[in-house]
């Protein structure tokens, strides 16, 4: 017989579980209003809010932040753009190697990052570009268009060929039918892959270590900071701003793919 | 002047030869079905004319205007899909609405001629629901005043009543007859299934392989099949292969004859052994064997019933055994 109400001893086991995985957030959250900035002490000695204050005042944190928005921000639109065009090519028409494409297009992400930042510094390095902006841009871009492709060529298999036929057919050319019918269709998933391509690119760390140069992102300039011991809370507070700038889009995007279930189900 | 003509058109789709030399006329103002088991070319014959396939070779026109190469965009035909293909964003009215504000008609009067249309399949006040919060019946007639609001001068049917149940087909069987006596455009209609085509037009393409085995008026298509194909395909006629009519009539030719026109007889030209009965309801079923070659006659309830076994003549009168072309 099946039981609705599970064991004591598997619920103690799945508190647990919960515990282990969340709990270091939490005392990273705890972290950033303790009064101790040398060594991380449980308890913490006492609570102040002065670490807000004191990053709010560090420029270097601010460069980093600057940084890492506009990176994620021009990874993102590039994924976008090709992320969708790719998708629209791939569900939308045959060709010879179309398969092919889809799995070269989704290779970096299953590709360890190691790997990916290696190529592209090597790459980088034959070449004779010099690092900059555009280079964490260049290896961010190769997973947020992953994402940005998922998501649509979801969306595109969901959305029967027959809806570009009827408006078509209605009088519309490519254009307004881009524009009155594909847009408004694949809009959703292209909000959603936007997102998280952001999130996903805002606390990147192993690319950009390869791609960065002396450039630092937020999450690099974090990585740094621990071995110093100077004003370590400093680090806790800006691991705060970094889980929910992360976590929103990530939540948002995950709100707006159970909207469209009904939406998108009505093919016919 | 003829509102759709094909002058041997083809359509080939690498080796596969969808549609093959087809010549047809439908001229203005007819209900035209175009029947076939799939795969048989009726449906590329419908997307040619809607201006989604390009013709491999031949010449369509359209009202006499050259439309092979017009995208379908530009023609003055509306189709009906199969799948109806309601725009899952937008709510019924901006359905119906979309061709007249792609032909820039200002909101208001847009939305006026599709509460119009929508009064005209009778979903008055079904504007503001979404496509999804409709049954199948209803997607459909969204689908039928969604065309028919652009006023095409031929309208496109892809086996549209596919989808329904069997007795929502039957009513709308006779509400798209009606419309189309109201409104007086020319509907092709694609069907697979005979009854509807020959319940609903007024003339019927039979097609097979890509081309057209018979064109004709129900009652031709039906009593009159002038090859075995079209026996067969339309409701299910005894084919007697040309070697046993040789011997009754005299020419060597196949030759087809309705289940419900054969008769058991004492006497008779033929004899046949009786292998089942089935009841039907309105008749009995009995298939027979024909030296050899499997026939079904129909019998009205109040003709006496053989058993099975039983060896009978059979007979039909003079005309209702009907001559036809060999081969397909």
């Amino acid at each position: 017989m099946h039981s609705d109400r599970a064991s004591l001893g598997l619920k103690i086991a799945a508190a647990a579980g919960l515990l282990f995985l969340h709990l270091p957030i939490l005392l990273i959250f705890v972290y950033a209003f303790t009064t101790e900035e040398k060594s991380f002490q449980w308890p913490p000695p006492g609570l102040t809010l002065k670490w807000f204050a004191v990053t709010w005042n560090r420029p270097d944190v601010w460069e980093a932040l600057g940084l890492s928005v506009k990176v994620a921000s021009i990874s993102t639109v590039i994924a976008l753009i090709l992320g969708s065009l790719c998708a629209a090519a791939v569900s939308r028409t045959r060709f010879f190697g179309r398969e092919t494409i889809s799995l070269l297009v989704i290779l970096p992400i299953a590709l360890p990052g190691v790997v990916t930042g290696i190529a592209l510094r090597s790459a980088f390095s034959i070449a004779d570009i010099p690092f900059s902006t555009w280079t964490i841009v260049l290896g961010h871009a190769t997973f947020c268009v992953v994402i940005v492709y998922n998501n649509a060529v979801a969306r595109f298999r969901r959305t029967s060929g027959s809806l570009i036929e009827a408006s078509m057919d209605l009088g519309a050319n490519m254009f307004q039918t881009l524009r009155h019918v594909i847009l408004p269709n694949i809009a959703t998933a292209l909000v959603v892959g936007g997102m998280l391509a952001f999130a996903l690119s805002f606390d990147e760390v192993i690319v950009t270590t390869f791609t960065a140069g002396q450039q630092q992102t937020l999450p690099i300039w974090m990585l740094e900071e621990l071995v110093r011991p100077r004003e370590r809370p400093v680090t806790n507070v800006v691991a705060m701003v970094v889980v929910l700038v992360t976590m929103l889009p990530i939540l948002g995007a995950y709100y707006l793919t159970r909207g469209t279930e009904a939406v998108a189900g009505q093919g016919k | 002047m003829s509102a759709v003509s094909f002058d041997h058109v083809s359509r080939h789709f690498g080796e596969v030869k969808a549609v093959d030399g087809v010549s047809l006329d439908i001229p203005e103002g007819e209900f035209f079905a175009m029947l076939g088991p799939s795969g048989s070319g009726k449906t590329t014959c419908l997307r040619l004319i809607a201006g989604f396939e390009r013709p491999t070779s031949g010449r369509i026109s359209i009202f006499g205007e050259q439309v092979a190469d017009l995208p379908p965009y530009k023609r003055h035909v509306n189709t009906v899909f199969q799948d109806y293909a309601l725009f899952p964003h937008l709510n019924v009215i901006d359905n119906v609405a979309y061709g007249l504000m792609i032909a820039g008609q200002g909101r208001k009067a847009r939305h006026a001629a599709a509460e119009q249309a929508l009064e005209m399949v009778r979903l008055g006040g079904y504007g503001t629901r979404k496509p999804s919060e409709l049954s199948g019946g209803q997607r459909q007639r969204v689908a039928l005043a969604r065309a028919l609001v652009n006023k095409p001068r031929v309208l496109l049917l892809d086996e549209p009543l596919g989808a329904l149940d069997l007795k929502l087909r039957e009513q709308m069987q006779e509400e798209l007859k009606g419309l189309q006596r109201q409104l007086g455009i020319t509907f092709v209609f694609v069907t697979h299934d005979q009854g509807e085509a020959l319940s609903m037009a007024d003339r019927v393409a039979v097609f097979n392989e890509g081309r057209i085995i018979q064109v004709g008026a129900p009652e031709d298509i039906y009593f009159r099949p002038e090859v075995p194909f079209v026996a067969d395909f339309v409701g299910s006629s005894n084919v007697l292969p040309a070697p046993l009519v040789a011997r009754l009539t005299g020419t060597e030719s196949p030759a087809a004859i309705r289940p419900e026109r054969v008769r058991l007889a004492g006497e008779g030209p033929l004899k046949a052994v009786v292998t089942g009965l089935s009841f039907l309801g309105l008749s009995t079923r009995v298939t027979l064997d024909v030296e050899g070659t499997r026939m079904t006659a129909l019998l009205p309830q109040d003709a006496a019933r053989p058993t099975v076994g039983e060896t009978v003549a059979l007979a039909w009168a003079e005309g209702d055994l009907h001559l036809m072309r060999g081969g397909a």
